[in-house]
């Protein structure tokens, strides 16, 4: 990165140490950190998206929709997350490429499925062998997203299913008794009101979610556990940065940044939660209510 | 209809021949001086040095893949890669599932190393999970503690976790010098390390054989084990 780190043997104290955190494996380590948060920012809205939509399936008064949305929180739910993050990706990329290989591939008489071995042909395989690593890295990465997203959808869909159930029947009554259809009900009076009961759920799958994410290092995303580990462990000479076991101190930095991180969280979801509060007829609803009067 | 298929046929046919000069490497990183990542962040050492020449003169295209060592072999038969050459020794248990390239490395010597030279190896051993010397260390009637990397295996010596740690010597040598010594003798182990493929591409193996084949015959193939495991090491 600097000139001055041209010939690292000839470094000392802290230009060693300068040029040693700005090399290039720092920087992909660095990157890594970005790559967390994408994860995260990526995730918590489409695992909404998912929550949502298994909830009102869920309160749906067509039983096959219903059917959906209660099987899926309950079968996301009673398997454990990291045997869904080690299944998803896997039968994703192998259904995927399994399709692709019907309509990409010269019919053969060759099985896909043989001898252990998984194999389309190369115009099948997603991503193309061909492409950059960077669309490899891509890919995992989406795959991952998927995983997360349909964890942690199921875990907010139950969340959002008993936030809905906690709005007072007298709310919704009130407005039907206007002449409101259960469309207008919905969207005006129930969706409002429930998120202040469904926020210390969903704060709690959030602050869960961040902690989920070393899970990246399992589907072979290089995140920030790899680099971690990796430029902790013993460098040898044949490292142009000799240096004994460090890792400590990488997981230590580790350690830091996730507590900062769900700190920071903390602090805005007790402001989210104080807005949502506002002019609810909850017990924080009320305390406001007379603290302003 | 007929036209289109034909059409769309005969372009997936010669994209799959465009598609054949691409090669995926999968290796470890983590195992110097076989394979490691440099301070750039590149896969780097020998078998980066070997496998980039052997490209180079089979007219492929590679892409190195960096893969944890156990599930080496899995991602290499789902097809996230097309080679593995990660320092991995031919052995026959290994060879029901996978195809190997006849050796690059010839078969080396393995060997303990612990905090002291007469340390107990019928003790507590660590090795990393899914290599020879684990299955070694498992039948030698030592207590076998297995480790994900190698690193780990020397940093469980090293915190006395465990009494040695038994690997491939080459792979050892840096970390032995002021707090770690050598322990007992070398013993040779596996048939050297090779290529490893999947059993249904014959067709690159043929490639990679014939050119290891002439690299071993014109001796450009032990200068290099020369230059990046020392002059003492086991040539062909």
């Amino acid at each position: 990165m600097f000139e001055s780190c041209a010939d690292p043997s000839q470094l000392e104290g802290l230009n060693w140490f300068l040029c040693y955190l700005t090399s290039g494996k720092h920087m992909l380590f660095y990157t890594s950190f970005l790559v967390v948060m994408a994860l995260m920012v990526i995730t918590a809205p489409i695992a909404l998206m998912f929550g949502f939509g298994g909830a009102l399936a869920a309160r749906s008064h067509v039983a096959p929709l219903r059917w959906l949305g209660k099987g899926y929180t309950a079968m996301v739910r009673g398997v454990p997350d990291i045997i869904f993050f080690l299944f998803v990706p896997v039968a994703m990329d192998q259904g995927l490429e399994y399709l692709r290989n019907l309509y990409k591939c010269p019919p053969t008489d060759a099985p896909i499925w043989a001898n252990n071995e998984f194999n389309v042909c190369a115009a099948a395989k997603l991503p193309l062998s061909t492409s950059p690593q960077f669309w490899h890295e891509a890919y995992g990465f989406a795959l991952a997203v998927i995983a997360f997203s349909i964890v942690f959808g199921a875990f907010a869909a139950n969340v959002l299913y008993g936030a809905m159930n906690a709005v007072p029947r007298a709310q919704l009554e009130t407005a039907e008794a206007y002449g409101m259809s259960p469309k207008q009900v919905r969207r005006r009076i129930l969706i409002p009101q429930m998120w202040t009961y469904a926020l210390p759920g969903l704060s709690n799958l959030w602050l869960i979610l961040i902690k989920a994410t070393p899970l990246l290092f399992l589907l072979g995303v290089e995140d920030i556990v790899y680099w971690a580990r990796e430029l902790g462990s013993t460098k040898s000479a044949i490292y142009d940065y000799p240096h004994p076991d460090w890792r400590v101190w990488y997981f230590l930095v580790l350690l830091f940044y996730y507590l900062g991180m769900t700190r920071i969280s903390e602090i805005y979801l007790g402001r989210l939660s104080a807005r949502l509060s506002r002019g609810q007829a909850t017990m924080a609803g009320e305390a406001m209510r007379k603290a302003g009067a | 209809m007929k036209k289109l298929i034909l059409t769309a046929a005969a372009l997936a046919l010669s994209t799959g021949f465009a598609m054949a000069d691409t090669v995926r490497i999968g290796t470890e990183g983590a195992y110097p001086p076989y394979n490691f990542i440099n301070d750039k962040g590149e896969v780097d050492g020998f078998e980066r040095e070997l496998g980039d020449l052997l490209c180079e003169k089979a007219g492929l295209t590679c892409e190195w893949v960096t893969n944890e060592w156990d599930s080496i072999i899995p991602n290499l038969l789902s097809g996230n890669y097309d080679t593995i050459i990660a320092g991995m020794s031919i052995t026959d248990e290994r060879m029901e599932t996978i195809d190997f390239t006849q050796n690059y490395i010839p078969p080396a010597a393995s060997a303990y190393a612990a905090l002291s030279a007469d340390a107990d190896l019928s003790g507590v051993v660590a090795a990393q999970v899914g290599t020879i010397q684990a299955d070694y260390v498992a039948k030698s009637g030592a207590t076998l503690l297995e480790f994900a990397t190698l690193d780990d295996t020397v940093a469980a010596v090293k915190n006395g976790e465990a009494d040695a740690v038994f690997a491939d010597k080459d792979a050892l040598a840096p970390f032995v010098g002021s707090d770690m010594s050598w322990a007992g003798d070398d013993v040779p182990l596996g048939g050297g390390v090779g290529i490893g493929m999947r059993k249904s591409d014959a067709e690159l193996k043929g490639k990679f054989d014939a050119l290891i084949t002439e690299m071993k015959a014109d001796g450009s193939l032990n200068a290099m084990i020369k230059k990046w495991f020392g002059d003492e090491a086991t040539v062909f």
